[in-house]
């Protein structure tokens, strides 16, 4: 896989992030050294292998339907960088 | 020029998301009731704070499967949630927890019933997913306020095939489907306080022809009527650019209710790139024999079964048990009043009669209905052996079980004095009084017009307040005039 330009700034919009000139060089090559390392699995032969979708042995782990865990809105608004002590106050989403 | 819309054949797939009626969240303990006061159910899992782990509700798992069940669909045994990622401000994660590569239930289908008949409707799909918060866009100014207490909400997605071809069968798919999910009593199929929503895609083409369409998809159908007409015009517009030789663009559209059409909201020009992956934090669920089974036993009768025992075992014409089975608590109802009494075909025509009228005028649902079962029963009795008229029940005693359910049918037909007199000498009073008030009419009946035994029948019901028991009076008139 190549990685370039274009696949950068794909994945910095897909982020929301944004990189200057240099820092998307260096992004390029610490990303180019972990596909590498990744694509060596490629080389494996996995004919007749079932896809793994989870690494986790555990299975079934399931809560009973009783309401229990939830903080106060203060306790949760007092993470908001803007609220107006009922709502979390974003940027206007929609034009009016 | 004019357009030949009959030229072209609307292809319609429908996606409605159904709030599970679950006590608490898919993934976390916060309620999961509506109404509640801005962000009062929420926990750091909901808040989608670090180090937060999501912990699946077994509840939302077995109504997912209930329904699946229900719609004939394969249930997926291995099931995994998947991570679709996007910004926006009502995700507090930046991405929704969904099944994406094994969906809980896989293809079934619907039966639906138009004037043009039954038809099934294939299904793609059922998947859980949560729900988003809300953005409000108009309580802080120059701002959106964000409330997370929908964030979590456990959803099913139900996925059609394009299967749909008109607005009459999206309405008749839509109305089938709530059904199905308030006798479950899964979801409570709200479509204005948005429990169940609804997005339809929309294409047209030539009839005859076997590709598709470029779709819209159409959303903010607030109601089953809406979804209708949301169709017909939305399919009128594709076929008017199709048929002048226009590009349809696959585009979001939004319906207005009010104006009657629908607006583009954006166009898929990029594709959306979600990056699906197995969430690495949900450990995979499995569904067990054991489950599976215990799920199917805790299946009620459903409106099919019901109409089939109503009609079979009752005898009831199809149109009654119909009538009864839309709705669950009539239906519910129905069941209870048919312990108390054997006259079926009556008991269904209090229910869709005064009953189904009584509860109109006070805008009550089933479920409020005061007049109990066995109190119902009574008054049917009461008809049945003659001691009231079905007119004197439903108009007289039945508007005040209404009002003051805790009395008894027979108490108040007393108390208005309204039981039927079988009294003989009572009605030949009220049949001599009758009689004497027309001289004319009964030497025309003895000459032979034998029809006005019906102005006399009429008479005696006007002197007797409708006490007087017809079939006496019809019995002693007869008996006075001949002789």
């Amino acid at each position: 896989m190549e990685v370039n330009d274009a696949l950068i700034d794909n994945l910095s919009n897909l982020a929301r992030l944004e990189f200057n000139a240099s820092e998307k060089e260096s992004i390029k090559k610490d990303l180019e050294k972990m596909i590498h390392f990744v694509e060596k699995l490629g080389e494996l032969d996995t004919t007749g292998v079932e896809p793994l979708l989870h690494m986790s042995p555990e299975i079934n782990v399931l809560r009973e339907d009783i309401p229990q865990g939830s903080v106060s809105r203060e306790a949760a608004l007092s993470c908001a960088p803007v609220t107006d002590g009922q709502y979390f106050e974003v940027p206007k989403v929609i034009r009016k | 020029m004019t357009i030949n819309y009959d030229a072209y054949e609307i292809v319609i797939g429908l996606e409605v998301h159904a709030q599970l009626l679950t006590r608490t969240k898919l993934f976390c303990g916060d309620s999961a009731a509506f109404g509640g006061e801005p962000n009062t159910h929420v926990s750091p899992i909901t808040l989608g704070l670090p180090g937060s782990l999501p912990r699946l509700n077994g509840k939302a798992v077995e109504f997912a499967i209930k329904m699946g069940l229900t719609c004939h669909c394969e249930i997926e045994r291995n099931n995994y949630f998947a991570r679709k990622n996007y910004f926006y401000p009502d995700l507090p994660k930046g991405y929704q927890t969904s099944q994406h590569t094994t969906p809980v239930c896989k293809g079934g289908w619907v039966r639906i019933r138009t004037t043009a008949g039954e038809r099934d409707i294939r299904l793609n799909r059922i998947h859980l997913e949560e729900d988003a918060g809300k953005s409000i866009h108009d309580v802080i100014p120059d701002a959106t306020a964000i409330d997370l207490n929908r964030a979590g909400v456990p959803l099913i997605e139900i996925v059609t095939e394009p299967d749909l071809r008109s607005g009459d069968e999206a309405y008749a798919y839509l109305t089938e489907l709530r059904k199905t999910l308030r006798y479950l009593d899964i979801c409570d199929g709200n479509m204005e306080e948005g429990s169940m929503r609804c997005d339809a895609n929309i294409s047209v083409r030539l009839k005859g022809e076997t590709r598709l369409g470029t779709k819209v998809e159409v959303k903010n159908l607030n109601s089953i009527r809406n979804v209708r007409r949301a169709i017909e015009i939305e399919s009128r517009r594709l076929i008017e650019l199709v048929a002048t030789g226009q590009t349809v663009q696959q585009q979001t559209r939004s319906f207005d209710a009010a104006e009657g059409t629908t607006f583009a909201l954006r166009t898929k020009e990029e594709a959306n790139d979600y990056r699906y992956f197995t969430d690495p934090d949900l450990p995979p669920f499995q569904v067990t024999d054991a489950f599976l089974e215990s799920i199917k036993a805790s299946i009620p009768p459903l409106p099919e079964q019901l109409v089939q025992k109503y009609t079979r075992e009752l005898q009831l014409p199809e149109y009654d048990a119909r009538v009864i089975c839309d709705d669950r608590d009539s239906a519910a109802y129905f069941e209870q009043l048919i312990t108390h009494t054997t006259n079926y075909k009556a008991a269904a025509n209090w229910l869709l009669g005064p009953v189904r009228s009584g509860l109109n005028e006070k805008s009550m649902d089933w479920k409020d209905l005061p007049v109990r079962p066995e109190s119902l029963a009574r008054l049917i009795r009461l008809v049945e052996e003659g001691g009231l008229s079905f007119s004197i029940a439903a108009e007289r005693i039945f508007p005040v079980l209404m009002s003051e359910p805790h009395r008894d049918a027979l108490e108040i037909a007393t108390a208005l004095n309204l039981i039927q007199s079988s009294d003989t000498s009572e009605i030949a009073a009220w049949i001599e009084q009758a009689l004497a008030g027309m001289p004319d009419k009964v030497s025309e009946y003895k000459k032979g017009k034998k029809g006005l035994i019906g102005l006399f029948v009429g008479e005696v019901k006007k002197l007797s307040k409708g006490k007087a028991d017809p079939k006496l009076t019809n019995q002693l008139l007869l008996e006075k005039l001949e002789n």
